[in-house]
Protein backbone atom coordinates (compact mmCIF):
# COMPACT_ATOMS: atom_id res chain seq x y z
CA UNK A 1 0.00 0.00 0.00
CA UNK A 2 2.78 2.34 0.84
CA UNK A 3 3.96 1.98 -2.73
CA UNK A 4 1.05 4.02 -3.98
CA UNK A 5 0.79 6.46 -1.16
CA UNK A 6 4.23 7.90 -1.78
CA UNK A 7 3.22 10.93 -3.80
CA UNK A 8 2.05 12.96 -0.95
CA UNK A 9 2.27 16.41 -2.50
CA UNK A 10 0.14 15.17 -5.42
CA UNK A 11 1.64 17.60 -7.94
CA UNK A 12 2.02 16.91 -11.63
CA UNK A 13 5.69 17.15 -12.61
CA UNK A 14 6.47 20.08 -14.89
CA UNK A 15 6.79 19.28 -18.56
CA UNK A 16 10.36 19.72 -19.66
CA UNK A 17 10.75 22.56 -22.11
CA UNK A 18 14.34 21.71 -22.91
CA UNK A 19 13.45 20.41 -26.37
CA UNK A 20 11.33 23.42 -27.24
CA UNK A 21 14.19 25.30 -28.91
CA UNK A 22 14.92 22.24 -31.04
CA UNK A 23 11.35 22.03 -32.25
CA UNK A 24 11.21 25.71 -32.97
CA UNK A 25 14.51 25.59 -34.80
CA UNK A 26 13.23 22.76 -36.91
CA UNK A 27 10.23 24.84 -37.95
CA UNK A 28 12.48 27.81 -38.46
CA UNK A 29 14.75 25.95 -40.86
CA UNK A 30 11.75 24.66 -42.77
CA UNK A 31 10.42 28.13 -43.36
CA UNK A 32 13.87 29.52 -44.08
CA UNK A 33 14.38 27.03 -46.87
CA UNK A 34 10.97 27.41 -48.51
CA UNK A 35 10.86 31.20 -48.29
CA UNK A 36 11.05 33.16 -51.49
CA UNK A 37 11.52 36.82 -50.86
CA UNK A 38 9.39 39.09 -52.96
CA UNK A 39 11.80 40.87 -55.23
CA UNK A 40 9.51 43.63 -56.37
CA UNK A 41 6.58 45.28 -54.75
CA UNK A 42 3.47 45.69 -56.82
CA UNK A 43 2.67 49.19 -57.91
CA UNK A 44 -0.33 48.19 -59.98
CA UNK A 45 -3.68 46.64 -59.21
CA UNK A 46 -3.30 42.98 -60.01
CA UNK A 47 -6.48 40.98 -59.83
CA UNK A 48 -5.94 38.14 -62.26
CA UNK A 49 -8.75 36.59 -64.28
CA UNK A 50 -9.91 33.00 -63.71
CA UNK A 51 -9.28 30.06 -65.98
CA UNK A 52 -9.80 26.34 -65.66
CA UNK A 53 -7.48 24.84 -68.29
CA UNK A 54 -4.32 25.93 -66.55
CA UNK A 55 -0.84 24.56 -66.26
CA UNK A 56 1.46 25.09 -63.30
CA UNK A 57 4.44 27.32 -63.78
CA UNK A 58 7.24 25.14 -62.45
CA UNK A 59 10.80 26.27 -61.88
CA UNK A 60 10.72 29.88 -60.87
CA UNK A 61 14.24 30.54 -62.09
CA UNK A 62 13.06 30.24 -65.69
CA UNK A 63 10.36 32.84 -65.49
CA UNK A 64 10.38 36.54 -66.30
CA UNK A 65 7.47 38.48 -64.90
CA UNK A 66 5.62 41.37 -66.47
CA UNK A 67 2.86 43.08 -64.52
CA UNK A 68 0.07 45.11 -66.06
CA UNK A 69 -2.73 47.00 -64.37
CA UNK A 70 -3.97 50.38 -63.23
CA UNK A 71 -1.55 52.09 -60.85
CA UNK A 72 -2.45 51.79 -57.19
CA UNK A 73 -3.98 54.74 -55.31
CA UNK A 74 -0.72 56.34 -54.27
CA UNK A 75 0.64 56.38 -57.82
CA UNK A 76 -2.55 57.44 -59.54
CA UNK A 77 -1.81 61.13 -59.06
CA UNK A 78 1.40 60.86 -61.04
CA UNK A 79 0.66 58.10 -63.50
CA UNK A 80 -3.09 58.38 -64.04
CA UNK A 81 -5.66 55.63 -64.01
CA UNK A 82 -4.95 54.01 -67.37
CA UNK A 83 -3.43 50.50 -67.13
CA UNK A 84 0.36 50.56 -67.08
CA UNK A 85 3.17 48.07 -67.42
CA UNK A 86 5.39 47.42 -64.43
CA UNK A 87 8.83 45.95 -65.01
CA UNK A 88 10.78 45.16 -61.86
CA UNK A 89 10.13 48.18 -59.71
CA UNK A 90 9.17 50.85 -62.16
CA UNK A 91 6.52 51.76 -64.66
CA UNK A 92 7.44 51.36 -68.29
CA UNK A 93 6.12 51.92 -71.76
CA UNK A 94 5.52 49.02 -74.16
CA UNK A 95 8.67 49.87 -76.14
CA UNK A 96 10.83 49.14 -73.08
CA UNK A 97 9.59 45.58 -72.74
CA UNK A 98 12.00 44.23 -75.35
CA UNK A 99 15.06 45.66 -73.64
CA UNK A 100 13.87 44.41 -70.28
CA UNK A 101 13.48 40.87 -71.58
CA UNK A 102 16.96 40.95 -73.12
CA UNK A 103 18.42 42.28 -69.89
CA UNK A 104 16.70 39.66 -67.75
CA UNK A 105 17.69 36.96 -70.18
CA UNK A 106 21.34 37.98 -69.98
CA UNK A 107 21.21 37.62 -66.19
CA UNK A 108 20.19 33.97 -66.37
CA UNK A 109 22.67 31.14 -66.76
CA UNK A 110 23.57 30.20 -70.31
CA UNK A 111 21.77 26.89 -70.35
CA UNK A 112 18.48 28.43 -69.27
CA UNK A 113 18.45 31.29 -71.75
CA UNK A 114 16.58 29.34 -74.39
CA UNK A 115 13.90 27.89 -72.17
CA UNK A 116 12.64 31.03 -70.49
CA UNK A 117 8.94 31.73 -70.09
CA UNK A 118 7.43 35.17 -69.84
CA UNK A 119 4.65 35.28 -67.30
CA UNK A 120 2.13 38.00 -68.03
CA UNK A 121 0.37 38.98 -64.84
CA UNK A 122 -2.34 41.17 -66.18
CA UNK A 123 -5.20 42.72 -64.30
CA UNK A 124 -8.56 41.55 -65.58
CA UNK A 125 -9.69 45.06 -66.39
CA UNK A 126 -6.80 45.83 -68.72
CA UNK A 127 -7.48 46.29 -72.41
CA UNK A 128 -6.12 44.03 -75.11
CA UNK A 129 -4.46 46.90 -76.97
CA UNK A 130 -1.71 47.14 -74.38
CA UNK A 131 -1.32 43.36 -74.28
CA UNK A 132 -0.99 43.25 -78.06
CA UNK A 133 1.78 45.84 -77.89
CA UNK A 134 3.60 43.71 -75.30
CA UNK A 135 3.12 40.59 -77.40
CA UNK A 136 4.52 42.40 -80.41
CA UNK A 137 7.59 43.41 -78.39
CA UNK A 138 8.06 39.87 -77.12
CA UNK A 139 7.97 38.56 -80.66
CA UNK A 140 10.65 41.05 -81.66
CA UNK A 141 13.08 39.69 -79.07
CA UNK A 142 12.05 36.11 -79.78
CA UNK A 143 10.57 35.46 -76.35
CA UNK A 144 7.76 33.38 -77.74
CA UNK A 145 6.82 31.28 -74.76
CA UNK A 146 4.29 33.15 -72.69
CA UNK A 147 2.08 32.23 -69.79
CA UNK A 148 -1.02 34.24 -69.06
CA UNK A 149 -1.01 33.84 -65.31
CA UNK A 150 -4.49 33.33 -63.89
CA UNK A 151 -6.25 32.12 -60.82
CA UNK A 152 -7.80 28.70 -60.92
CA UNK A 153 -11.55 28.93 -61.25
CA UNK A 154 -14.49 29.07 -63.56
CA UNK A 155 -13.60 31.17 -66.58
CA UNK A 156 -17.14 32.47 -66.95
CA UNK A 157 -16.83 34.33 -63.67
CA UNK A 158 -14.61 36.78 -65.56
CA UNK A 159 -17.55 38.14 -67.44
CA UNK A 160 -19.44 39.47 -64.47
CA UNK B 1 43.24 34.84 -5.16
CA UNK B 2 40.90 31.97 -5.52
CA UNK B 3 40.68 30.44 -8.95
CA UNK B 4 37.29 30.47 -10.48
CA UNK B 5 35.89 27.11 -11.46
CA UNK B 6 35.66 27.71 -15.20
CA UNK B 7 33.45 30.19 -17.01
CA UNK B 8 29.88 30.41 -15.77
CA UNK B 9 27.34 28.62 -17.91
CA UNK B 10 25.40 30.77 -20.38
CA UNK B 11 21.71 30.57 -19.83
CA UNK B 12 19.93 29.03 -22.81
CA UNK B 13 16.51 29.95 -21.54
CA UNK B 14 16.01 32.75 -24.04
CA UNK B 15 17.07 30.70 -27.00
CA UNK B 16 13.51 29.61 -27.63
CA UNK B 17 12.37 33.22 -27.65
CA UNK B 18 14.97 34.18 -30.21
CA UNK B 19 14.12 31.21 -32.37
CA UNK B 20 10.43 32.07 -32.14
CA UNK B 21 11.15 35.60 -33.26
CA UNK B 22 12.99 34.37 -36.34
CA UNK B 23 10.32 31.77 -37.00
CA UNK B 24 7.56 34.34 -36.95
CA UNK B 25 9.51 36.58 -39.31
CA UNK B 26 9.90 33.80 -41.89
CA UNK B 27 6.31 32.68 -41.39
CA UNK B 28 5.11 36.12 -42.31
CA UNK B 29 7.35 36.59 -45.34
CA UNK B 30 6.81 33.15 -46.83
CA UNK B 31 4.86 32.65 -50.02
CA UNK B 32 4.66 29.03 -51.04
CA UNK B 33 2.15 29.30 -53.88
CA UNK B 34 3.22 28.49 -57.38
CA UNK B 35 1.74 30.43 -60.22
CA UNK B 36 -0.40 28.81 -62.82
CA UNK B 37 -1.87 29.97 -66.08
CA UNK B 38 -2.50 29.40 -69.74
CA UNK B 39 0.61 28.49 -71.70
CA UNK B 40 0.76 29.89 -75.19
CA UNK B 41 3.34 30.20 -77.93
CA UNK B 42 3.55 33.42 -79.90
CA UNK B 43 4.14 33.21 -83.64
CA UNK B 44 7.69 34.05 -84.74
CA UNK B 45 8.14 37.49 -86.24
CA UNK B 46 9.53 36.52 -89.63
CA UNK B 47 6.79 35.44 -92.01
CA UNK B 48 7.10 32.03 -93.65
CA UNK B 49 8.91 32.18 -97.01
CA UNK B 50 6.28 30.41 -98.98
CA UNK B 51 2.69 31.50 -98.90
CA UNK B 52 0.69 28.61 -97.61
CA UNK B 53 -2.74 28.30 -99.12
CA UNK B 54 -5.30 27.26 -96.55
CA UNK B 55 -8.80 26.38 -97.53
CA UNK B 56 -11.40 28.62 -96.01
CA UNK B 57 -13.28 25.67 -94.58
CA UNK B 58 -10.25 24.64 -92.55
CA UNK B 59 -10.22 27.91 -90.67
CA UNK B 60 -12.46 28.58 -87.71
CA UNK B 61 -12.57 32.33 -87.34
CA UNK B 62 -13.23 33.73 -83.87
CA UNK B 63 -13.67 37.47 -83.52
CA UNK B 64 -14.11 39.35 -80.26
CA UNK B 65 -15.31 42.91 -80.50
CA UNK B 66 -14.80 45.67 -77.97
CA UNK B 67 -18.04 44.89 -76.15
CA UNK B 68 -16.98 41.32 -75.58
CA UNK B 69 -19.34 39.90 -78.19
CA UNK B 70 -18.25 36.85 -80.06
CA UNK B 71 -18.39 36.15 -83.78
CA UNK B 72 -17.53 32.55 -84.68
CA UNK B 73 -17.58 31.65 -88.37
CA UNK B 74 -19.69 34.71 -89.16
CA UNK B 75 -22.26 33.80 -86.55
CA UNK B 76 -22.94 35.72 -83.39
CA UNK B 77 -22.71 33.16 -80.61
CA UNK B 78 -22.69 33.02 -76.84
CA UNK B 79 -19.39 32.43 -75.06
CA UNK B 80 -20.81 29.32 -73.44
CA UNK B 81 -21.34 27.67 -76.83
CA UNK B 82 -17.82 28.37 -78.05
CA UNK B 83 -16.28 25.21 -76.67
CA UNK B 84 -18.79 22.85 -78.30
CA UNK B 85 -18.58 24.80 -81.58
CA UNK B 86 -14.80 24.58 -81.62
CA UNK B 87 -14.92 20.90 -80.76
CA UNK B 88 -17.39 20.19 -83.54
CA UNK B 89 -15.12 22.01 -85.96
CA UNK B 90 -11.92 20.21 -84.89
CA UNK B 91 -13.53 16.81 -84.68
CA UNK B 92 -15.34 17.06 -88.01
CA UNK B 93 -13.08 14.96 -90.25
CA UNK B 94 -14.66 16.11 -93.50
CA UNK B 95 -12.50 14.21 -96.00
CA UNK B 96 -12.72 10.89 -94.22
CA UNK B 97 -8.97 10.53 -93.58
CA UNK B 98 -9.36 10.85 -89.83
CA UNK B 99 -10.10 7.43 -88.38
CA UNK B 100 -10.62 8.52 -84.78
CA UNK B 101 -12.88 11.52 -85.37
CA UNK B 102 -16.44 11.28 -84.19
CA UNK B 103 -17.73 14.43 -85.86
CA UNK B 104 -20.49 14.87 -88.38
CA UNK B 105 -18.16 14.64 -91.43
CA UNK B 106 -19.68 17.80 -92.82
CA UNK B 107 -17.91 18.57 -96.14
CA UNK B 108 -18.32 22.29 -95.44
CA UNK B 109 -16.23 22.11 -92.26
CA UNK B 110 -12.64 21.07 -91.51
CA UNK B 111 -11.00 18.16 -93.38
CA UNK B 112 -8.79 16.73 -90.67
CA UNK B 113 -7.75 17.79 -87.15
CA UNK B 114 -4.19 18.22 -88.39
CA UNK B 115 -5.37 20.79 -90.92
CA UNK B 116 -7.90 22.58 -88.79
CA UNK B 117 -6.82 26.01 -87.66
CA UNK B 118 -8.53 28.27 -85.17
CA UNK B 119 -7.91 31.92 -85.82
CA UNK B 120 -8.47 34.32 -82.96
CA UNK B 121 -8.85 38.00 -83.57
CA UNK B 122 -9.58 40.71 -81.05
CA UNK B 123 -10.12 44.41 -80.86
CA UNK B 124 -7.75 46.78 -79.03
CA UNK B 125 -10.59 47.69 -76.70
CA UNK B 126 -11.45 44.10 -75.81
CA UNK B 127 -11.22 43.44 -72.09
CA UNK B 128 -8.42 41.13 -71.03
CA UNK B 129 -10.73 38.98 -68.94
CA UNK B 130 -12.94 38.27 -71.97
CA UNK B 131 -9.89 37.38 -74.00
CA UNK B 132 -8.72 34.94 -71.31
CA UNK B 133 -12.15 33.34 -71.16
CA UNK B 134 -12.10 32.79 -74.91
CA UNK B 135 -8.55 31.42 -74.78
CA UNK B 136 -9.59 29.17 -71.93
CA UNK B 137 -12.53 27.79 -73.90
CA UNK B 138 -10.43 27.14 -76.99
CA UNK B 139 -7.71 25.39 -75.01
CA UNK B 140 -10.49 23.54 -73.23
CA UNK B 141 -11.88 22.32 -76.56
CA UNK B 142 -8.50 20.85 -77.45
CA UNK B 143 -8.11 19.35 -73.99
CA UNK B 144 -11.55 17.73 -74.10
CA UNK B 145 -10.81 16.07 -77.43
CA UNK B 146 -7.36 14.96 -76.27
CA UNK B 147 -8.87 13.61 -73.07
CA UNK B 148 -11.31 11.57 -75.09
CA UNK B 149 -8.56 10.02 -77.20
CA UNK B 150 -6.31 9.40 -74.21
CA UNK B 151 -9.17 7.75 -72.41
CA UNK B 152 -9.75 5.50 -75.42
CA UNK B 153 -6.09 4.59 -75.99
CA UNK B 154 -4.59 4.58 -72.50
CA UNK B 155 -7.55 4.66 -70.17
CA UNK B 156 -6.70 7.92 -68.46
CA UNK B 157 -7.09 11.63 -68.97
CA UNK B 158 -4.65 13.55 -71.14
CA UNK B 159 -4.41 16.50 -68.77
CA UNK B 160 -3.42 14.17 -65.91
CA UNK B 161 -0.80 12.49 -68.06
CA UNK B 162 0.62 15.84 -69.13
CA UNK B 163 0.65 17.19 -65.59
CA UNK B 164 2.52 14.11 -64.41
CA UNK B 165 4.95 14.40 -67.29
CA UNK B 166 5.69 18.05 -66.49
CA UNK B 167 5.98 17.47 -62.76
CA UNK B 168 9.68 17.57 -61.81
CA UNK B 169 9.13 14.99 -59.07
CA UNK B 170 8.11 12.26 -61.50
CA UNK B 171 10.84 9.61 -61.85
CA UNK B 172 12.69 9.51 -65.17
CA UNK B 173 11.55 6.11 -66.35
CA UNK B 174 7.89 7.04 -65.88
CA UNK B 175 8.58 10.27 -67.70
CA UNK B 176 10.03 8.51 -70.73
CA UNK B 177 6.99 6.33 -70.98
CA UNK B 178 4.63 9.25 -70.65
CA UNK B 179 6.52 11.32 -73.18
CA UNK B 180 5.63 8.91 -76.00
CA UNK B 181 1.98 8.84 -75.07
CA UNK B 182 1.64 12.57 -74.58
CA UNK B 183 3.32 13.19 -77.93
CA UNK B 184 1.04 10.74 -79.68
CA UNK B 185 -2.10 12.36 -78.33
CA UNK B 186 -0.80 15.82 -79.14
CA UNK B 187 -0.28 14.73 -82.73
CA UNK B 188 -3.84 13.48 -83.00
CA UNK B 189 -5.15 16.95 -82.19
CA UNK B 190 -2.33 19.43 -82.80
CA UNK B 191 -2.99 22.82 -81.27
CA UNK B 192 -3.14 25.27 -84.15
CA UNK B 193 -4.30 28.50 -82.68
CA UNK B 194 -3.36 31.50 -84.72
CA UNK B 195 -3.53 34.99 -83.31
CA UNK B 196 -3.74 37.72 -85.87
CA UNK B 197 -2.73 41.27 -85.07
CA UNK B 198 -5.45 43.18 -83.33
CA UNK B 199 -7.65 45.46 -85.34
CA UNK B 200 -8.20 48.97 -84.11
CA UNK B 201 -11.27 50.15 -85.95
Amino acid sequence: MSKFAKKKDGEVPAVSTASLPDIVFMLLFFFMTVTVMKDSSLKVENILPNASEIKKLEKKDRVIYIYVGTPTKEYQKVFGTEPKIQLNDKFASPSEVGDYILMERAKKPQELQNVLTTALKVDKNAKMGLISDIKEELRKVNALKVNYTTYEGDAFRNLQ
Amino acid sequence: MARRAGAPEVSAGSMADIAFLLLIFFLVTTTIETDAGLDRMLPPIEPPDTDVVIKQKNIFQVNINKNGQLLADEELIDLKDLRSKAMAFLDNGGDGTCSYCQGTKNPESSDNPSKAIISLKNDRETKYSTYITVQNELVGAYNDLRNREAQRLYGRKFVDMEAEYLNPETPDDVKEELKEKVKKIQELFPQKLSEAETSSN
